[in-house]
């Protein structure tokens, strides 16, 4: 596996711990303190959970207990947008919240994230936990649209280089 | 417990992703690897991989359940063999979820980065 500049624990893992959820795995080599700031902090959260293509042009994070947040991103002209609410806040450590992507409306997930730090270096786990394993499989392939979108723009950005050359 | 389907006999046809919970269990990942060079008899897999006969049988029903593993007999022998053709739908089915959050892990590795070094940029804080 090719491991990207600037990445120095490597790749992220998925694992399917059970049939109806996804756990996403990674380490950084910082405090939790600086993760959970990243993952909670508008500003920060535009620069990496959106794409160069796909920014976000939505991130509205009300972060408390029974706050709400909302992304939304455009692609092919129309907005996707997820939004949740926050269920647990244990900063640095915990936070718990509901994720809805407004495409599959009915298909509420609730996702743990942990960050435990060890000798200066935090390993992020998410547990994302879904309803049915139908909504559970569904959401692993929307990652196959996502990835078909992301051919489809550089088919699209290599046909467009050679109409005008 | 993972896998309480195929203990109990699987209700429901098997999926993509029954099969990539399949090999979340280290010992079938060890079986496929066996595998990998070509077919290898059931007996073989025990002396190889120091498991007992049924925990082998076990392991390799879970997965000609999820047709990860096809079987053939050769006089009383019985011959396990990798699928290939699963492997690789298996692989194509969760690759782009795995990039996708690969690609921002990376990204937010970056950040928190860029965050720590300006936080041992600023003086009068503690280092760790």
């Amino acid at each position: 596996m090719n491991q990207p500049p600037g990445s120095r624990f490597g790749s992220a893992v998925v694992t399917l711990p059970t049939d109806t959820q996804i756990q996403i795995t990674r380490v950084f080599d910082a405090p939790a303190a600086i993760v959970f700031e990243a993952w909670t902090t508008p500003e920060l959260v535009r620069r990496w959970w959106g794409s160069d293509d796909h920014p976000l042009t939505v991130c509205d994070i009300d972060l408390r207990v029974g706050g709400d947040w909302r992304y939304a991103m455009t692609m092919n002209g129309a907005e996707l947008g997820w939004h949740g609410t926050y269920r647990a806040i244990t900063a640095p450590h915990r936070l718990v919240s509901t994720e809805v992507f407004e495409g599959y409306p009915d298909g509420e997930a609730v996702n743990t994230l942990t960050l435990d730090e060890a000798d200066g270096t935090t390993t992020l786990t998410v547990v994302v936990q879904h309803q049915t394993k139908e909504n559970r499989d569904g959401h692993i392939a929307s990652g196959m649209e996502a990835g078909m979108q992301r051919t489809l723009d550089q088919l699209d950005s290599l046909t467009a280089d050679r109409s005008r050359s | 417990m993972l896998l309480s389907a195929y203990d109990v006999g699987m209700a429901r046809a098997s999926t993509t992703s029954d099969a990539f919970n399949a090999i979340a269990e280290g010992a079938r990942r060890d079986i496929l690897e066996a595998l990998a060079d070509g077919e290898v008899a059931v007996n073989d897999l025990v002396d190889r991989l120091g498991f007992t006969q049924p925990q082998v049988s076990k392991h390799l029903a879970v997965l000609r359940t999820v047709d990860l593993v096809t079987v053939r007999a050769e006089g009383r022998q019985r011959l396990y063999s990798i699928n290939a053709d699963t492997l690789r739908t298996l692989h194509d089915w969760i690759k782009p979820f795995e990039r996708l959050w690969n690609d921002r892990m990376d990204r937010l590795d970056r950040v928190v980065a860029e965050l720590t070094g300006t936080r041992r940029d600023q003086p009068g804080k503690e280092q760790p």
